[in-house]
């Protein structure tokens, strides 16, 4: 599989000055209300540029320059908070502006419906695409721009699709078959293809895609969800906390007889260090980045509940073929019967092979040239080629007075006995042993005397066993799905290292095994391409829809994969787990960074009632100003600071659940607890540096 | 600190450990199996028989809001046969002494306290009410508002252990059966022992006796009286009500003095005993809880996350109380051993702080030392315990679901650190469970800080007995006291207005039945959930490390929000005491 080769927009200074002004555009409050946190923070921005205001007029306990100061902290909160959703944002909005130049009104080729089937050279008529109807029949031809997202119904040509998948070797698209989903905006590069619209314009794929990526249809997962409920109630806390205050702080200076009740400005940058700000302002910017870093993975999320899902898969559906080995068997040995040579053997097998033009043919031919030396005879001789085929499974070729045949076992039996011949015991036993091994056995005859048999093998993708130790190690269960009798599925389960497989599966049997493990309370992901997988995909937790497979499948998945490439799989479970433990990890570190703030302002704040509460300022902050302003200032900056963690992710490794939380634990926990307090008297020094208190 | 405070210290983290899990099985088989060996044997028939007389259908379940209403409804009665019982109590019978009805807002008061499980106390219980009282109110509801909270932890568990149920136990039954399979006997078995130390238990009236020595009535006000005269003893049925006001984290004294007063508390057995009863229910339900749930150790990580909580208040207040007031040394006050204001020398400094953290810690309330007494540090201790919501052991019952909101809350953090919807013991936790956990968490946060902030506004502010930081400290560790269902306080503080009868009211029933629902909601909710098997990528909860999450949780919620009203109280009278 190429790699994509989407130009991805790069976080530029462009995109940085258009997101400094998408976050001013954020400051109205119908924006702010979405995100509780945020929007008091907001209402103390607010808050304390009146009391500013009042100030000027009339005194207050706080010079105006401190008022002022505090609100240019809570201000520039909240604008960092915007800046991080714009900057989340802007990649989107770039990418779906590229997109959306591909979605142009075009004029279509509609041929009429008749009860004949329908031919390129019908007379057609030209009607703009935005005119098209589903089931409505159209005619594209080399050059042409698909009109809209449909059905091949007849005709193969070869289309860009680039412009969706950022993929730029052209796919074959045919009617008929599991390559027939044409998309909107895609170029037919050679021959023709008769379309019928399954889309209407303006709910095309694109369509869906563009508004995707700009996060427009974005709504709230059920973990943020949570989370969020989390965060308002602790606001909710802090915001009684700081209420609180004010009547125990005058009655602190009633009784002590000394100092001023903390002011409202105080008590405003209080609340807001306090406020889970750091998480709350980063929230919808993790949110979107999580789906962002899935689309440069050239992976569509339908929603991001099936990202978040992603996360919590117990158990991946993977197809065999494609996906755990390569796509083809390959011959891989000769076993010889006894009395008859090996390179005999071989050479039969060649020639039985010249007329299969599968890849599992094509290997025999090419394993015996390796091994032998052998090159394909002089065709000359050679009277009559019988091809492959699926209902005969057997290849050959007739040369004067040699009638050679290869094939299945069956074939060749029925084949030997119905020319008189003897097909020896001994065929079987090699026959089962193959098939024991995971390999696929191909018997060769030569005028009904069985030589041996061919040993194809299925080629196990290099270092897909160690992805699986690796999900093994997440607790995520891998099964393989395959149409092999049990044998061989067994073999190659083992040889790929996988958990467990489910052999000669139908789609039924698929349907059923993904309904059982739900059953069990467990969340399946699974890749599909083909109409008849288009059940399962429906009813998996997770479906990723191969982008090459049919309209069908794309519609019953969550997830489409414009690379088509089913190890997709892994890595999109890794997003989701990462998208979470991102979010975990600063409601982390915002919650334990409220400790060493308290220690900045509470001392602060009380200092002039009670002065042996200096004893808690142990940072040593200069004056009670400076200590309220650096701890508000560190508030403001460290949502600025973690921007980037946020858009790119916690960093993941494949650990299990402990570990993973010992090591969190540590970064944030700890770390959360521990920078602030450096932090802060870090901002003190350079404060009081600056002569600013 | 000296040796037998050493043993003592030790024998009695021995006897809670030792005895929790063998007490903590029993009740499981109770809500699990219905009838426990032995007991459920001798006292099955009439289980039975309380049944058949109220119409109660045992084997019929109820979903979490029938179950949530029968406790309501079931409460309500109760109190308003608690508040009838002492208005009217001057008319009614074994009335020796012939007091009057209460004060209504006193009684209305007193029963809200009594129903909630608080037993805060704004009377004093030897000059203010009759045996009939005593007997028919006061146990009675320390034993229902017991059996409350354990029936509706048992809902919770059931809910945790249960998968797509639509119920959650009967309440009636859950309730019987902890009365007559848990509380009633051991109720008996404590208060015959307690009995034999010495404890009062007796309809008599009061008890003319003549000191030995003179007594002395307020130092320069007068004469002294009673030299001859003598003193008139006040009794009772003390030992039953002592004796379940301790198992049933109640803590509302016989007496006025409550476990300070020798009739109540005589012997040091007795106060061991009483001090071992204040913590072993709760304790012992943290297996109870593992046991229902198919996992013992989740039951002691929950335990021991409690008690690494208790052991660091412990060992502050200890540590508090032995250094007593530098402020003395120079003035020939200097202490021996420590503070010993305001505590029994019987007890001691050690045995005194062992039990105002104890009940504390659980919300009992119950002391035998004055807490206002306590040396700064050493009533901070005290007040912490009760505001980071009485999960450190807690009430019976109410103690274990308060803490499990906060496991909630831990397992959510943490699940999403590891990259997975949060679930704890195969349920999922999801917006649903974190709003009523949410609930659970903040309600008390609200009953304790408002009144607060309100008794130190305004006129109310005089109440306190002392100027300065002390009496905030009084003001704040009596709602912290009520809005936890705790019931001890800060003496000196004049409990009798408007805003702490009725005010304090409000905040008890918050604490009690804000709480409860929440938690049957959520109880409802987790049984209808799908269980998910565990796996390697699930976060486990029997981990030392998850204990440690759990503790910072609860620590860090508790600490922020009463950090500035402590600083503002007793931190402040610390620093000043040290001389800062």
């Amino acid at each position: 599989m190429s790699k994509s080769k989407r130009r991805r927009p790069r976080i530029d200074a462009a995109l940085l000055s258009e997101a400094v002004w998408a976050s001013l555009v954020k400051l109205s409050p119908k924006a702010q209300v979405r995100n509780p946190v945020m929007f008091t923070v907001w209402v103390g921005g607010v808050l304390t540029l009146g009391l500013y205001a009042h100030s000027l007029l009339a005194p207050l306990g706080e010079p105006p320059g401190f008022i002022l100061a505090i609100s240019v902290g809570l201000w520039f909160t909240v604008l960092f908070a915007n800046f991080a959703e714009a900057v989340a944002e802007g990649r989107g909005k770039a990418q779906a502006a590229q997109l959306r130049r591909t979605r142009q009104t075009i004029m279509a080729k509609e041929l009429p419906i008749t009860g004949d089937p329908p031919r390129p050279d019908s007379p057609h008529r030209l009607i703009s695409s935005s005119d098209l109807q589903t089931g409505d029949l159209v005619l594209v031809e080399a050059g042409d721009l698909v009109p809209g997202d449909g059905e091949a119904v007849a005709g193969v040509a070869s289309v860009d699709e680039s412009a969706i998948t950022g993929e730029s070797a052209p796919v074959i698209r045919e009617a008929g078959g599991d390559r027939s989903a044409v998309t909107g905006g895609t170029r037919v590069l050679s021959d023709w293809l008769i379309v019928r619209i399954t889309a209407r314009p303006g709910e095309t794929f694109l369509d869906r895609m563009i508004a995707l990526v700009e996060g427009a249809q974005r709504g709230k997962t059920p973990n943020e969800i949570a989370l969020g409920i989390l965060l308002a109630a602790l606001t909710l806390i802090f915001l009684l906390v700081c209420a609180t205050l004010l009547p125990f702080s005058q009655h602190a200076v009633a009784q002590a007889g000394q100092g001023r009740p903390v002011g409202l400005a105080v008590l405003a940058a209080l609340f807001v260090c306090l406020a889970p700000t750091t998480i709350g302002g980063l929230l919808s910017a993790i949110g979107i980045a999580g789906m962002d870093r899935l689309i440069q993975k050239n992976v569509i999320a339908m929603s991001g509940r099936a990202v978040e899902a992603a996360g919590d898969v117990d158990v991946l559906l993977l197809d065999k073929t494609g996906t755990i080995t390569l796509g083809n068997r390959q011959a891989s040995a000769f076993v010889n019967l006894p009395g008859v040579e090996p390179r005999q053997l071989a050479e039969a097998a060649q020639l039985a092979s010249l007329a299969d033009e599968t890849p599992e043919g094509r290997s025999v031919v090419v394993l015996a040239k390796e091994m032998y030396g052998l090159r394909a005879p002089d065709l000359e001789q050679v009277t009559a080629f019988i091809p492959f085929s699926a209902q005969t499974r057997l290849s050959g070729v007739d040369l004067p007075g040699r009638s050679i045949r290869k094939g299945a076992t069956d074939a060749i039996r029925k084949l030997v006995a119905g020319q008189g011949g003897h097909f020896p015991e001994v065929v079987e036993a090699v026959v089962a042993q193959v098939a024991k091994e995971g390999g696929t056995p191909l018997v060769v005859a030569d005028n009904g005397r069985v030589l041996g048999v061919v040993w194809l093998k299925d080629i196990v993708k290099g270092g897909i066993k160690e992805r699986f130790l690796e999900l093994r190690r997440m607790g995520i269960k891998t099964v393989m799905v395959t149409g092999d009798n049990a044998l061989t599925a067994a073999a190659i389960a083992a040889e790929a290292g996988v958990d467990d497989f489910l052999a000669e599966a139908t789609p039924e049997a698929k349907l059923q095994l993904i309904r059982d493990i739900q059953a069990q309370g467990r969340l399946v992901a699974m890749t599909g391409d083909g109409t008849n997988d288009a059940p399962a995909l429906a009813q998996a937790d997770v479906a990723v829809a191969m982008n090459s497979g049919t309209s069908a499948a794309k519609e019953a998945g969550n997830m489409v994969d414009l690379d088509s490439n089913p190890t997709k799989l892994l890595e999109i479970v890794e997003t989701g787990k990462q998208l979470l433990m991102t979010r975990g990890a600063l409601t982390t570190f915002s919650i334990m960074n409220d400790v060493a703030k308290y220690f900045a302002i509470i001392p602060a704040a009380f200092v002039g009632t009670y002065p042996a509460l200096g004893v808690l300022n142990f940072m040593g902050l200069a004056t009670p100003q400076s200590a309220v302003l650096s701890a508000v200032i560190f508030n403001a900056l460290v949502i600025v600071g973690l921007i980037p963690l946020a858009l790119k992710g916690v960093r993941y490794r494949p650990q299990g659940a402990a570990q993973v939380l010992g090591r969190h634990l540590l970064i944030y926990g700890l770390g959360g607890l521990l920078v602030p307090f450096a932090a802060i008297k870090l901002i003190d020094l350079i404060l009081v540096g600056l002569g600013l208190v | 600190m000296s040796t037998p405070d050493a043993v003592q210290l030790a024998l009695y983290l021995a006897a809670l450990l030792g005895l929790s899990p063998p007490l903590g099985t029993y009740m499981a088989k109770v809500y699990q199996e219905g009838r426990p060996p032995l007991v459920g044997r001798l006292l099955g028939p009439l289980e039975g028989l309380i049944y058949r007389a109220c119409g109660i259908r045992p084997e019929q379940e109820m979903g979490w809001r029938t179950y949530a209403l029968s406790l309501l409804a079931f409460n309500l009665l109760g109190g308003l046969a608690l508040y009838g019982l002492l208005r009217l109590q001057g008319e009614l019978p074994l009335n020796p002494l012939g007091l009057a009805g209460m004060e209504p807002w006193l009684a209305f008061n007193t029963a809200v306290s009594f129903v909630s499980n608080t037993n805060w106390q704004a009377y004093a219980g030897e000059s203010a009410l009759t045996n009939f009282t005593q007997m028919l109110g006061l146990t009675a509801q320390n034993f229902l508002s017991a059996a409350t909270g354990m029936a509706c932890l048992a809902a919770l568990i059931r809910g945790l252990a249960r998968r797509e149920s639509a119920s959650v136990g009967n309440f009636f039954v859950d309730l019987v059966r902890s009365l007559l399979y848990v509380l009633l006997p051991l109720a008996l078995l404590l208060s015959l022992v307690l009995v034999s130390q010495g404890v009062v238990q007796t309809l008599a009236a009061r008890q003319e006796v003549t000191p030995l020595q003179e007594t002395i009535q307020g130092a320069g006000q007068g004469p002294a009286r009673g030299d001859a005269a003598g003193q008139a003893l006040a009794l009772g049925p003390a030992a039953s009500q002592v004796a379940i006001k301790q198992l049933g984290t109640n803590g509302g004294g016989f007496f006025n003095a409550n476990s300070a007063h020798p009739l109540e508390n005589p012997t040091p057995l007795s106060n061991f005993l009483q001090c071992l009863a204040i913590l072993l229910i709760p304790a012992a339900l943290c297996h109870t809880f593992g046991a229902m749930v198919g996992d013992r150790r989740q039951g002691w990580v929950l335990l021991l996350a409690m008690l690494a909580l208790f052991l660091a208040g412990l060992g502050l207040a200890l540590w508090a109380e032995a250094a007593g007031n530098p402020g003395l040394a120079g003035l020939g006050l200097e202490e021996q051993g420590g503070s010993l204001e305001g505590k029994e020398v019987r007890v001691g400094v050690v045995g005194s702080a062992l039990w105002a953290v104890a009940t504390t810690a659980a919300s009992n309330g119950s002391v035998n030392a004055m807490h206002d007494s306590l040396t700064p540090l050493g009533g901070l201790v005290p007040m912490l315990m009760m505001q980071l919501g009485e999960v450190v052991f807690g009430g019976v019952g109410s103690g274990l679901y308060g803490m499990l909101c906060f496991v909630l809350v831990a397992v959510f953090i943490a699940g999403l650190m590891v990259g997975r919807t949060p679930e704890y013991l195969g349920k999922k936790i999801g917006a649903f469970e974190i709003k009523m956990a949410a609930l659970v968490i903040m309600a008390p946060l609200f009953a304790v800080l408002v009144p607060t902030a309100l008794a130190v506004s305004g006129p109310a502010a005089a109440a306190s007995s002392n100027p300065g930081a002390h009496g905030f400290s009084q003001v704040l560790y009596a709602f912290s006291s009520m809005g936890n269902n705790n019931g001890s306080a800060f003496a000196g503080l004049d409990a009798t207005g408007p805003l702490y009868t009725l005010g304090g009211a409000m905040a008890m029933l918050v604490a009690r039945y804000w709480l409860a629902l929440p938690v049957l909601a959520l109880a409802g909710a987790l049984a209808a959930a799908k269980s998910v098997p565990p796996g390697p990528g699930t976060l486990p909860t029997h981990t030392p490390l998850f204990c440690g999450l759990l503790v910072a949780v609860v620590l860090v919620v508790g600490a922020l929000a009463f950090l500035p009203a402590l600083a503002l109280g007793p931190v402040v009278e610390h620093l000043q005491m040290l001389g800062h």
